[in-house]
């Protein structure tokens, strides 16, 4: 019998429907906290390298999406997030997952139609909305000062 | 104690996002996508900068955190160009996480094979 994910997990869900949640929780807050963590110790030691605030913050992220791609390059990052959940989605290691993953996945495709669109199938929604957010709050802002 | 901050709010925002996996059904692009936009607007309420302060990486690594990027960029590009910084901001805060994820996504396109999903 073959099953999509997606059936898969309505059938997993049926099956053990409240320990799942919980354990699904902890998993998640244990991982992305963990991811946090080494974000902060990264931060910390850029800052203690002498980086400003908002350098040594854009520092962390930039070598957590590098730690991320490497190991999404090596498979391992799936195999955490099979487990880990929303812990390994949400921080931005999730982020540089959902691009590098199907960047790799689609390449049989193609550079252009695999490769550079499939990057964004994640990415894509967050920098469309995200942007589309901010440039509502930049227009309200710029009212707000002018009052 | 930043690092258990860190540590502890991270890992709280991330059981949110698995909160609306298991109860409501989202995709992992909605918990994404609703994530990013929450961090705007909790950082345009001036909510988010408080939590930054405290706990760091912990607030700034999960994507709400990208929001709240976003929101305060566009902010300083506002103070700085007016109104036409509500178009630069967001994208020049954003800038290095999205290259830095794109340059990623095709170098490991270009030197690695696909791995089998299952």
């Amino acid at each position: 019998m073959k099953l999509t994910p997606e059936e898969y997990d309505g059938l997993s869900k049926q099956a053990s429907p409240k320990s799942k949640l919980l354990q699904d929780c902890l998993w998640a807050f244990g991982v992305g906290g963990a991811i946090c963590l080494l974000g902060e110790i990264l931060r910390q030691s850029y800052l203690a390298k002498g980086f400003t605030l908002t350098d040594a913050s854009t520092m962390a992220s930039v070598t957590l999406i590098v730690i991320s791609a490497v190991t999404t390059s090596l498979g391992w990052y799936q195999r955490l997030a099979a487990k880990a959940g929303a812990g390994t989605l949400v921080p931005i290691t999730g982020f540089a997952n959902s691009v590098v993953s199907p960047a790799i996945e689609f390449k049989s495709e193609g550079y252009v139609p695999g490769v550079g669109a499939k990057m964004f199938l994640i990415a894509g929604p967050v920098i469309v909305y995200g942007l589309a957010a901010s440039a509502v709050w930049g227009v309200i802002y710029c009212f707000i000062r002018t009052l | 104690m930043g690092f258990v901050w860190a540590f502890v709010i991270g890992g709280l925002i991330c059981v949110v996002g698995q909160l609306l996996i298991d109860l409501t059904s989202f995709t992992p692009a909605r918990v994404l996508v609703t994530f990013v936009v929450s961090g705007v607007v909790l950082s345009a309420l001036g909510w988010y900068q408080p939590l930054v302060n405290l706990a760091g990486a912990g607030a700034s690594v999960p994507l709400i955190g990208f929001g709240h990027l976003l929101a305060q960029g566009v902010m300083d590009a506002v103070e700085s160009m007016g109104l036409l910084g509500a178009l630069t901001g967001g994208f020049t805060a954003a800038a290095a996480g999205i290259t830095a994820s794109l340059v990623c996504g095709v170098i490991a396109a270009v030197s690695s094979h696909s791995h089998d999903q299952n």
